[in-house]
């Protein structure tokens, strides 16, 4: 039950772009086709969860013997280069052409703040490696969700007539902005 | 049928509607509509002249005045009167306009501005009066609340009433939900402002101005969603009771109906309806808002592109 309840929060409740604005970048750079964001949701959920299960061994089995907990920012980006590393190499082999769509977002995977965070989250939390792997999957989970969505309707937008100041960049936000209050609807979700 | 002729229809199917929630809550609910048809027809028409379109002829397909009508009777029946500016500014500006106006806006401008005024101003749209017989806020009283935002100390106890949904959420409905009397009891007036609803949507289902996926969806997702609650969890209320309080009906026969935003095909719409429906009862039970409608309808707005995407493999690249 508390595992759902941390699933729903990390989902829904404090969603990681909509609550937390984290993940921001891929969020704007890679919603342009509903294709290329669901690949790209689907390979920061294998690198999410992955890295958060790592980051949570390092620390623990590594990091606190040696009472060198003080590295552990450092550490967390090392792993999360080697798990963006690995999807890579898979991606690459298993399907060229979503590598070819992807193209530079992959490695970019690396900077997007939100696998830092959740890493780092997860110690704030103090969660046990389960509970560190849920809240991996979930917050990708949330990511994915919003981003597909925002894919979606930013195709539909294409053939709005936004005026012209408000082309691109600004409406993408604005949209992002209501979407944003919409899941403020979700507030105590968690507290029962 | 044109736009003007459909608008006009809808706004005839408010009437009912309008008149129960301003026979049982008092005048304010009028001051509302006046307040919120003023602001959209100034706000629409700036908000047009400043993209350079022709006023008039955008400005007489009433489609502005029928995002404020529904705004003003969504909103709580007394009101300061900038809230409600706000929110109808909010949703014309934000949810229509940036977007191109009519025909390319993704979320409903209506529930766009109420969302907008509910968390800028949670404390005043929490705020319901009791109503009639209790109530009975006078007109001269209603009209110095809706001018000035605040009332003389005995009388502002009449605003703080706590509306079916509200002891829904503190959890003050439960030893209703056992004696029986739920529905005359915990429902009170509303069972007769969901009926003036309804009758105004059946109106104009018949008429052929609304898709009834659309509506019919909502209900159904409304009643099937509460139904599951009310059989696995102890203190959720009965179905009937979430059919017929706060904005159901509202929400099924004309907010949901817009077919701007809802999706095109009509597997998506009956998926969008019925999304609008779960989400709603969900936010209402679990959630930390009394009713959950207008976040249910921005959010399947949001998720209508890709319930058509869904819906038509293959027509889009």
């Amino acid at each position: 039950m508390d595992l759902l309840l941390l699933a729903v929060a990390a989902v829904l409740v404090n969603n990681f772009v909509l609550t937390q604005f984290l993940g921001l970048c891929p969020f704007m750079g890679v919603s342009r086709r509903v294709e290329t964001a669901a690949g790209m949701a689907m390979a920061t959920a294998f690198v999410l969860t992955l890295a958060s299960v790592l980051s949570y061994l390092i620390f623990a089995y590594l990091l606190e013997p040696f009472g060198a907990t003080y590295l552990r920012t450092p550490a967390f980006i090392l792993v999360i280069a080697v798990a963006v590393q690995f999807t890579e190499i898979m991606v690459r082999s298993t399907s060229p052409l979503l590598h070819q769509v992807l193209g530079l977002y992959l490695p970019l995977i690396t900077t997007n703040c939100a696998v830092l965070g959740v890493a780092l989250l997860n110690l704030r939390g103090g969660h046990d490696l389960v509970a560190s792997a849920v809240y991996g999957a979930s917050a990708a989970a949330g990511f994915g969700l919003v981003l597909v969505l925002f894919a979606a309707m930013r195709e539909r937008l294409e053939g709005a007539d936004v005026p012209t100041p408000f082309r691109g960049a600004p409406i993408a936000l604005i949209t992002a902005g209501i979407l944003s209050m919409g899941f403020m609807g979700f507030a105590g979700l968690t507290a029962v | 049928m044109k736009t003007p002729a459909i608008m006009g229809h809808v706004l005839l199917a408010l009437a009912p509607g309008a008149a129960a929630l301003a026979w049982f809550f008092g005048p304010g609910v009028l001051y509302n509509l006046a307040v919120a048809t003023a602001t959209a027809l100034l706000v629409e028409a700036a908000l047009l002249w400043a993209r350079g379109r022709p006023v008039l002829p955008s400005l007489g397909d009433g489609s502005a005045l029928v995002a404020a009508c529904i705004l003003a009777l969504a909103l709580p029946p007394l009101l300061p009167w900038w809230i409600t500016a706000l929110g109808v500014a909010c949703g014309l500006t934000l949810g229509k306009h940036l977007y191109g106006g009519l025909g390319h806006n993704l979320f409903n401008p209506a529930m766009t501005g109420y969302v907008a005024v509910l968390l800028a101003f949670p404390r005043e749209i929490s705020l319901w009066p009791a109503p009639r017989p209790e109530g009975a806020v006078s007109a001269a009283e209603a009209l110095r609340y809706t001018v000035s935002g605040s009332l003389p100390g005995e009388r502002i106890d009449t605003l703080t009433h706590a509306t079916p949904l509200d002891r829904l959420t503190t959890g003050a409905l439960s030893p209703a939900l056992h004696d029986g009397t739920l529905l005359a009891g915990a429902a009170g007036v509303w069972i007769w402002v969901a009926a003036a609803f309804l009758a105004g949507g059946a109106w104009l289902l018949l008429r052929g101005c609304i898709d009834w996926r659309l509506p019919l969806g909502v209900l159904a997702g409304t009643a099937g969603t509460a139904s599951l609650l009310w059989a696995v969890i102890p203190g959720a209320a009965p179905p009937d009771f979430h059919l017929l309080t706060g904005a159901t009906v509202l929400v099924a026969f004309f907010i949901a109906t817009d077919p701007v935003t809802a999706p095109a095909s009509r597997g998506a719409r009956l998926l969008f309806a019925l999304g609008i429906g779960i989400t709603a009862v969900a936010i209402r039970e679990f959630g930390a808002f009394p009713d959950g409608f207008a976040f249910a309808v921005l959010l399947m707005n949001a998720a209508a592109p890709l319930f058509d995407y869904i819906a038509r493999p293959g027509t889009v690249e």
